[in-house]
């Protein structure tokens, strides 16, 4: 090795250290404030207790909330998914008049009517419906923003399944029904599998919908009520954040594991040029 | 007809409308319809409470040159700008392809360590990843004043975009990450191992070498992460457009307008105006692409 060959590795070697330190540092916090007997915002060594943890399991709101988000998440996930995969077949296997108008329209939708940008008319949209407060509008709002990018993603997991197998059951007198339910989406399955998990942690991230929808308190899912406790501050909430935080993201931390060790945390292709 | 067109299931125009019907209901009224109704909320003068509230009246591009003339909403839209370009165009698209270059040759175990620390920032929920953030960056023992020795600074008020480009950098690089590793995977080594061959440093071999093959990838990645970063929330979770609206970027200057201030016409108009920056980005970008293709 040359000695600028040296320099160079040494000088990727330390930037891939900062990195690790500027990506670990924020969240080592998550690791020790919730059972640190006096939690404060900075990073510590804790004096460990569970004080915390029955103080936040105690706390009136912190578990409906979680239950609200779950909810949420179920009812947004269900419905995404499901008319997403219908959606998808139809697109990928038959020629409707103006398809390929109707996916550039898909594609623009899904980057540009963001939820930010649509916020004003969602809200009165809502107001006007009498939905202010309504758990299941709010899931069906997060659904109309998932749809565009579900439909795309399971659009091109569609594409790649064998045309061969559906005329092969079609040959042995399934209906098309059959074909769908045992042909299709057991091969369309990791795709499926990917919208379920990405339409569930961007609806149980989702704070600007919720905190727009749902006014009270007890409707209102963990992404609201950890803005309320941080808002109101004090020394009882900051034993309660920490603990409501680790609870809060415990779900997605486990579907990111799970999908990790099963399908690998890449880009198959799907996102490409 | 292509055989990707034929219609192997025999599912048949009528029942295909049927299985799409359900989508397209949903993004009609959650999504179009909203879209379209800004156009006409934006030129009334309609609000939360009061008589307009009521029986609002079209005051026409009234709004429109309110919002032009308005210093808050320049401000806004400069933030915004500043915000995409620092902390995504720039900052996500560069660290998230020197990671994805410079990983390469690491050990897995490392690898992965690096890779999970970096996807976990992503998958945190976002309100989460804004009070981590918070607290690293909060006047009473934060993590970043005891590092840095100085306790009592509060970073939030006194540098409030860069903590907001440092915050979202530290939220986002993950999808820049995983785009280049799979672009990268698609580099033939053989040129990478010829262009080392005849001797070109690193910063070469990646623009001559590498970066034809995945211009396409830069494209997307660029355009999908700036999109998001221009239309994020999540300032309003640090800093609440503050001090003094020094980081009230677009989606908290509208959210302030429409629920805080209740001027739910004026706002309308300011969100128009962010959909046609959106629909504009996207139009550009759609328009290189193809000229590349």
């Amino acid at each position: 090795m040359t000695p600028r060959r040296v320099v160079r590795r040494i000088a990727a070697s330390a930037l891939i250290a900062v990195v690790l330190a500027f990506f670990a540092v924020p969240m080592l916090w998550l690791a020790g404030a919730p059972f640190d007997a006096r939690p404060g915002l900075g990073l510590r060594w804790p004096d460990w207790t569970l004080a915390n943890v029955r103080a936040t399991l105690a706390h009136p709101y912190a578990l409906t909330s979680l239950a609200n988000s779950v909810l949420l998440c179920l009812v947004a996930c269900a419905v995404t998914t499901s008319s997403a995969a219908l959606a998808a077949y139809a697109l990928s296997r038959v020629r409707l008049p103006g398809r390929d108008a109707l996916l550039y329209l898909l594609l623009l939708l899904s980057s540009v009517v963001t939820g930010t940008a649509a916020m004003v008319p969602i809200f009165v949209l809502m107001l006007q419906l009498g939905l202010i407060d309504s758990r299941l509008g709010t899931a069906l709002v997060l659904a109309g923003g998932l749809l565009p990018a579900a439909i795309f993603i399971l659009k091109d997991f569609v594409d790649a399944v064998p045309r061969s197998y559906e005329e092969s059951a079609r040959v042995f007198g399934a209906s098309a029904g059959q074909v769908l339910g045992h042909v299709v989406l057991p091969v369309a399955r990791p795709g499926i599998a990917m919208v379920l998990v990405w339409s569930f942690v961007n609806a149980w991230g989702n704070f600007l919908l919720p905190f727009l929808l749902l006014r009270d308190v007890g409707r209102q899912p963990a992404a609201v009520l950890l803005r309320t406790l941080q808002d109101e501050g004090g020394s009882v909430n900051l034993a309660v954040i920490p603990v409501f935080s680790l609870l809060y993201s415990i779900p997605v931390v486990v579907l990111y594991v799970l999908v990790d060790k099963r399908y690998g945390f890449r880009f198959h292709g799907g996102i490409k040029s | 007809m292509r055989a990707a067109d034929r219609d192997a299931a025999g599912l048949g125009p009528v029942r295909a409308f049927g299985f799409l019907a359900p989508a397209l209901v949903l993004i009609g009224v959650f999504l179009v319809f909203p879209a379209l109704w800004t156009l006409y909320i934006g030129i009334t003068d309609y609000q939360l409470t009061g008589p307009a509230a009521v029986q609002p009246q079209v005051v026409g591009a009234e709004n429109f040159r309110t919002a032009l003339a308005d210093p808050l909403f320049g401000n806004s839209v400069r933030l915004t700008a500043l915000y995409a370009l620092c902390s995504a165009v720039i900052g996500q698209n560069v660290l998230g392809f020197a990671l994805a270059w410079l990983l390469r040759p690491v050990r897995p175990g490392l690898r992965r360590a690096v890779e999970g620390l970096v996807l976990l920032a992503w998958v945190l929920p976002g309100p989460v990843v804004a009070y981590l953030w918070f607290a690293v960056l909060s006047r009473d023992g934060g993590t970043l004043g005891l590092l840095l020795d100085r306790p009592a600074t509060a970073w939030l008020v006194e540098y409030p975009m860069a903590s907001l480009v440092v915050f979202n950098i530290w939220r986002g690089t993950a999808f820049s990450l995983l785009l280049y590793t799979s672009a990268l995977a698609a580099v033939p080594p053989s040129q990478v191992e010829t262009a080392r061959l005849l001797g070109a440093n690193g910063w070469q071999t990646v623009r001559d070498a590498v970066f034809p093959h995945i211009r396409g990838h830069v494209l997307t990645n660029t355009l999908l992460i700036s999109l998001w970063t221009a239309n994020d929330f999540t300032p309003f979770l640090l800093t609440a457009g503050g001090p003094n609206h020094e980081s009230e970027v677009l989606p908290v200057l509208i959210y302030r307008q429409a629920l805080e201030s209740g001027q739910l016409g004026y706002a309308s108009a300011i969100s128009l105006l962010l959909l046609v920056g959106n629909l504009l980005v996207a139009l550009v970008y759609l328009r290189l692409l193809r000229r590349r293709a």
